[in-house]
């Protein structure tokens, strides 16, 4: 309980305490995006993780949110309603809900293949109809509001980036214990449940229809959420805030950081607004790089970087994690040199200029120097990856086993 | 007191009569075997019983209340719970959610999302109570997809009883079990349902007779016969379509 | 009138042809496999983008013929060493695989060839109008598409119902589990047909590049189209495929070719809205306009109401 209580006051310290560290500019809207990106890959996780249903249409309800949360702002501004503009991300919350209220009730019939077209079916109808509803939507350039009209909070204005930022960050610390105290109710668990085995679900008294109903509602409902921060951080929202790339997107985020785990998406969240912001000034091909990082997830981490952490637990207690560092190094450090040096490849291949810096060192695309030292750089690293596997696995084992398993 | 009820119950799949015109009354405490061979429609009994199959004619009366169009969920909540013959059981959760998933809606903790698991001691307290009964207290943290293969069955039988359903259907409880594995089965199975009525379904002759105290056997969609143990084991009709090649086997 | 009607009803067969070389593909894997493969359109895009490179070089007709092979050898590599290692973690592990293969891909073409359009050409040789009515042409090029579709499915057919690959996989089809018990190579198999029916996929996009235009959203325009296909079809179902194919094709092309709209609903009931009315773009709303959202208006619907698709006997 102490231990827990521990781990949420150090989330909240370090949800508040971040921008006296980083208070660039750039660093605020980073964290700003993180915030949107968190609360996002959260209640995806409700439903995929924690509930076995697989959406291709989760921005359907982050952007209805966000959409509906900048015509408030617009109303705000023009007088017809009258309230502060911190309750934004709540209109965006029971915009979503509204609307998995309504999806959910035919949708949520059955989990697996059937429920994932659907939700592709949903997402491609809501996506193609924001472009034809030119009124609502606001066609290809979107709607836009000024959050800066309504009544002052306690004098707060928002008229800077770190108000807005501690805003969100009140909101993202609400709205993540809220979806883990969801996790601990009984319609939290029965979602568990009824993602590994429906059908037993319905031989102890529950509905499974009607428990993915509850979880896909609370999903809706904080992913409207996020569409609320979105809408309040960037004052206009698009079509392409509901479509399916941004659906594509937070399925990304939620596996890379790990479905099995309630801290993964968070994780995830923070990797990819990372990449996305930092990555993107540094080359034109992220995205590349970004679908390689997935795939390799899906081959290798099934359960993401927070399944990679939760695995050395056995380690961990039982005193043996740091016989695992050395190996670690002889492994990783190749790893790493071969990595970079295939990078360092793609982009000598696609750059245009003559020469660039890579890492501290000068690449010139169009000298057979740098093709050779990265090419002998890449096969050398991976040939010392490959023979340095085997202490890995056996050191791996040594760690993992019983004292007594050796005469096994 | 008559809890359930099968009145010329039938059931096809497409051309094929797998049920045909079943009447069967299950008295309150009873501890009721079926048995039959392999095809009989023992299994599809058990599913036309607890709803997950439904019936093509016939009525089903379970406390008095017709059941035969009910979901399974709705069946449970009147005080019916089941085993499965393959083990069914949430493989990713561990021992102890598995039991107390069991236990919430008996608890009365329905789909509530404003109740908070951890301070429902007396939740807590019965689940411990189910762990200890079926013995896997002390795997309790385990993931119940890793349990070994008779410790699943344990498990399977604790989520059918957890909830404290009056009637209970246990469909092969000790099929792929070892011999003594099988002895403590039902040493445990006896245990659990004390003061509970009981159908069960089993291949297990010698169990059969020493857990029933009434035995139907159903052949091709019928029940031939529905007696005592002692006067089963007389009938002709029985020797000659089922029993008798398993007793000269045994 | 009837003109359009005539040509409207042409181009859905040569769309609803096209939409059934890459529906047949994914319908065999998925009744092989289980696995519903978000990346087919992908390799549909490869195809094109493949022959283009090909056809600058060799010519059309070399690319029409290497570009498919090497997509299909392609797929059987992504099999043997990604999917079937994926295949242990289950179904939905599986979709998400083939969901970041298409993200994957899109980014790979991009790469090796750039976001711009390519000016991928029909070849000069079927550059003359097959025959012209009411004045209007109809292109040597489509009448070339229907006839490789229609030459495919007489192949297809013809490999799946007599030759003894295709008995066996029939019989993988309806009772996976046995077809391994009789001593067959079942992953092999699987290899086999997932490179056919990804090669398969390649051929839509080769024949498919110089009409629909070769650019890297290709796969996203299309991909989602063949989803709903298989199943609206069925999931698994051969048939099914084919007619939802052809009904999602003439469906689209008759949307787009009509001029019938709300407005002309609203005419005919005799009711009539103010232009500053705030439902203003519903009042005005135009088939064509919603010809894009026709098949998911039909997939939900037939989800919703028919889960099983319209030839489909299983759910899952």
């Amino acid at each position: 309980m102490i231990q827990r209580v521990a781990i949420w006051l150090s989330y909240l310290g370090a949800l508040l305490l971040l921008p006296l560290f980083f208070d660039s500019v750039l660093a605020i809207s980073i964290f700003n995006q993180m915030a949107i990106a968190i609360v996002f890959a959260l209640s995806y996780n409700m439903l995929l993780g924690q509930g076995g249903m697989l959406s291709f249409g989760h921005a359907v309800y982050f952007g209805l949110g966000g959409f509906l949360a900048v015509h408030a702002l617009v109303m705000i501004e023009f007088e017809t309603v009258y309230f502060s503009v911190v309750l934004i991300p709540l209109v965006g919350g029971l915009i979503g809900l509204l609307a998995a209220v309504f999806i959910g009730s035919f949708s949520t019939h059955k989990a697996g293949t059937v429920f994932a077209m659907i939700s592709l079916g949903i997402g491609e109808l809501i996506a193609a109809s924001s472009l034809i509803f030119v009124g609502f939507f606001g066609g290809e350039a979107g709607v836009s509001g000024d959050r800066t009209y309504g009544p002052p909070f306690f004098g707060i204005e928002f008229l800077r980036d770190v108000e807005v930022y501690y805003l969100a960050a009140f909101w993202v610390f609400l709205a993540t214990l809220f979806m883990y105290l969801f996790t601990q109710t009984p319609a939290g668990r029965m979602a568990n449940a009824v993602r590994d085995n429906p059908e037993r679900a319905e031989f102890i008294g529950y509905s499974a229809r009607r428990v993915r109903y509850i979880s896909f509602c609370a999903a809706g409902f904080f992913a409207g959420v996020a569409g609320g921060l979105f809408a309040l951080n960037y004052e206009f929202i698009t079509e392409e805030n509901l479509n399916a790339a941004t659906s594509g997107r937070v399925l990304l985020m939620a596996y890379i950081g790990g479905l099995g785990y309630f801290i993964g998406p968070i994780i995830g969240a923070v990797i990819l607004t990372l990449m996305n912001s930092l990555l993107s000034n540094f080359t034109d091909l992220w995205m590349l790089y970004l679908g390689i990082l997935f795939v390799l997830t899906v081959l290798f981490l099934p359960r993401g970087f927070a399944g990679f952490i939760m695995m050395h637990q056995v380690a961990w207690i039982r005193g043996k994690l740091t016989t695992l560092a050395i190996p670690y190094l002889l492994t990783g450090i190749p790893a790493g040199v071969f990595a970079a040096a295939v990078i360092a490849m793609v982009e000598m291949s696609h750059s245009e200029s003559d020469a660039f810096n890579f890492l501290g060192l000068s690449l010139d695309p169009g000298g057979a120097l740098s093709w050779l030292l990265m090419l002998v750089l890449a096969s050398a690293s991976l040939f010392a990856t490959r023979s340095s596997l085997p202490q890995l696995r056996a050191a791996w084992e040594g760690a993992n086993s019983l004292p007594g398993d050796e005469t096994e | 007191m008559t809890l359930l009820s099968l009145r010329q119950v039938h059931k096809n799949f497409g051309e094929t009569a797998i049920i045909r015109g079943v009447d069967l009354n299950i008295e309150a405490g009873e501890r009721h075997a079926i048995i039959g061979p392999n095809g009989a429609g023992k299994s599809t009994l058990f599913h036309l019983i607890s709803g997950l199959h439904h019936v093509s004619s016939g009525e089903i009366r379970f406390k008095g209340e017709e059941i035969q169009d009910k979901p399974p969920y709705e069946i449970s909540r009147l005080g019916m719970a089941r085993s499965f013959q393959v083990t069914n059981i949430f493989a990713r959760l561990n021992v102890f959610e598995n039991i107390r998933c069991a236990l919430l809606w008996p608890e009365g903790l329905r789909y509530s999302f404003w109740h908070l698991l951890g301070r429902q001691d007396p939740l807590n307290e019965k689940t411990l109570a189910v762990l200890e009964q079926i013995g896997l207290a002390d795997k309790m943290h385990y993931p119940a997809g890793e349990l070994a293969y008779a410790q699943q069955r344990a498990l399977e039988l604790g989520i059918a009883i957890a909830s404290g359903a009056e009637m209970i259907l246990l469909d092969e409880p000790v099929a792929g079990m070892s011999h003594s594995e099988a002895e403590q089965a039902v040493d445990l199975i006896r245990r659990v349902t004390q003061d509970k009525t009981l159908i069960m379904v089993e291949h297990d002759m010698n169990i059969v007779f020493e857990v029933a105290d009434r035995i139907s056997v159903l052949v091709y969609g019928e029940i031939i016969a529905s007696d005592t143990p002692a006067a089963i084991r007389a009938n002709p009709k029985v020797q000659e379509a089922y029993l008798g090649e398993v007793v000269s086997g045994a | 009138m009837l003109e359009v009607f005539i040509f409207a009803t042409l181009n859905g067969l040569v769309t609803g042809l096209l939409l059934f070389m890459l529906a047949s593909g994914l319908t065999l894997i998925f009744s092989m496999m289980g696995v519903l493969n978000f990346a087919h359109a992908s390799f549909y895009m490869l195809g094109a983008y493949v022959a283009y490179s090909i056809s600058v070089h060799l010519g059309f007709w070399t690319g029409l013929i290497l570009a498919p092979l090497l997509v299909g050898m392609l797929g059987a590599l992504v099999e043997r060493y990604a999917l079937r290692r994926v295949h242990q973690a289950g179904h939905v592990a599986e979709l998400v695989f083939t969901f970041g293969l298409a993200f994957l891909i899109e980014e790979a073409v991009q790469f090796f060839w750039g976001p711009d359009t390519k000016n991928y050409q029909s070849p000069d040789l079927l550059d003359f109008p097959l025959f012209t009515l009411f004045g209007q042409e109809f292109s040597a090029y489509r009448g070339f598409m229907i006839a490789i579709s229609v030459a495919i499915f007489v192949g297809l057919y013809y490999v799946l119902t007599r030759s003894r690959v295709g008995l066996i996989i029939q019989a993988a089809i309806t009772h996976p589990h046995t077809v391994a018990n009789l001593g067959h190579n079942v992953p092999l198999i699987f290899m086999g047909v997932f490179g056919v029916g990804t090669a398969l996929a390649g051929l839509a996009g080769v024949i498919a590049g110089p009409v629909l235009t070769t650019f890297p959203g290709m796969a996203l325009v299309l991909g989602s189209i063949v989803f709903v296909i298989v199943v609206i079809g069925g999931l698994g179902s051969l048939e099914g495929a084919f007619i939802a194919s052809l009904m999602i094709g003439l469906l689209q092309s008759y949307a787009i070719a009509s001029d019938l709209g709300v407005p002309d609903l609203l005419s005919w009931l005799g009711l009539e809205f103010a232009r500053d009315h705030p439902l203003n773009d519903l009042w005005t709303l135009t088939l064509p306009q919603i010809a894009p959202i026709l098949p998911f208006l039909l997939l939900v619907l037939v989800l919703i109401f028919r889960p099983t698709g319209l030839m489909g006997n299983r759910e899952q």
